[in-house]
């Protein structure tokens, strides 16, 4: 079943069933990001488990350039 | 220099001078500028992944969080929310619970929001963050986010950017003599000097990206950067000499040819 999401801000659509997978989709290593499901920061252990539905916010952030 | 190093809240910290990663060219320059400057703390900022192109370089290829403490901060934030919402991303997505805190007042000058700063700063350090809060040259403030439990506390030499150095060596000063908890200036400088005068206040560390990544030759100016902050602090332990009118000579009278 397709999930219309909001995923960093963009209509996105995916099959997958949790965050684990739709990272997996993107071709983003967890180690690396932080993700946010509904404006809850969800821990990298629970992204397995975390399911998706239809509606959901979903940011994915990582550590870029900065200074102050 | 070997037994004059900084620990905050157990973290040893080898530099005393910390380093920001913006406004580099790529992220080559960025690893070469820190290499350069000798620092082991680097702050990086906390921002959307870039979906569309997923093959873009990741800065942590660039600099190995094993061998530089990463330190997230909430730039860009101008509410309390905000500054939450940043920090327990980063807290998430990094290794450590240390954060840059950062609730901007004002977009002209960036100065901070010094009311929500003290509000963000409780809440993270009961959340057990190790938080280290950007600040105003401001001695009443600074004693305030101390007290809210900031890690340490980093007040401003100037604004964000502007490299002109410290403004209120007097306020940095009174700010020191209260202060149970390091003082790292936080933006401002602008040169080599710059961070000497903030060293030699007796601040226990100087964080500095503008003027590095914006000199022209980066690289350069972050090992200038590097000797100035050693200098610095060796002058402050050393005890400098009080400023007199007029002149003592420092060569003996007697055995003149008189």
């Amino acid at each position: 079943m397709t999930m219309k999401i909001k995923l960093n801000g963009q209509d996105y659509n995916t099959e997958k069933e949790t965050l684990l997978e739709l990272l997996s989709e993107l071709g983003i290593m967890p180690e690396r990001v932080a993700v946010e499901l509904n404006l809850c920061v969800i821990r990298r252990a629970d992204l397995a488990k975390q399911k998706i539905q239809d509606g959901d916010v979903v940011e994915i952030i990582n550590f870029v350039g900065g200074g102050i | 220099m070997e037994d004059d190093k900084l620990i905050i809240r157990g973290i040893e910290f080898k530099s005393r001078l910390w380093v920001g990663t913006g406004k580099y060219k790529d992220f080559e320059e960025t690893a070469r500028a820190v290499e350069a400057s000798g620092s082991d703390v680097v702050t990086v900022a906390v921002r959307r992944v870039n979906i569309t192109d997923r093959k873009s370089p990741n800065l942590l290829d660039y600099l190995d969080p094993k061998r530089y403490k990463i330190l997230p901060n909430t730039a860009g934030c101008y509410t309390v929310e905000d500054a939450l919402r940043y920090a327990r991303l980063a807290r998430e997505a990094g290794v450590s619970d240390m954060i840059k805190l950062e609730v901007i007042g004002d977009e002209k000058t960036l100065f901070p929001d010094n009311i929500g700063l003290l509000k963000a700063t409780e809440i993270l350090a009961k959340e057990g963050f190790i938080v280290f809060p950007y600040t105003n040259d401001d001695p009443v403030i600074a004693k305030k986010l101390e007290d809210a439990g900031a890690a340490a506390v980093m007040p401003l030499g100037a604004p964000i950017g502007s490299g002109l150095g410290i403004r209120n060596p007097y306020n940095i000063r009174i700010i020191l003599e209260a202060a149970k908890v390091p003082i790292i200036v936080d933006a401002g400088v602008g040169t080599a000097s710059d961070a000497t005068v903030a060293m030699e206040l007796g601040c226990d560390a100087v964080l500095i990206n503008t003027a590095i990544a914006g000199a022209k030759d980066p690289i350069s100016m972050a090992e200038a950067m590097k000797y100035a902050v050693i200098a610095g602090r060796l002058a402050y332990k050393a005890g400098r000499i009080p400023k007199k009118l007029y002149a003592t000579a420092s060569s003996p009278l007697e055995g003149m040819l008189v």
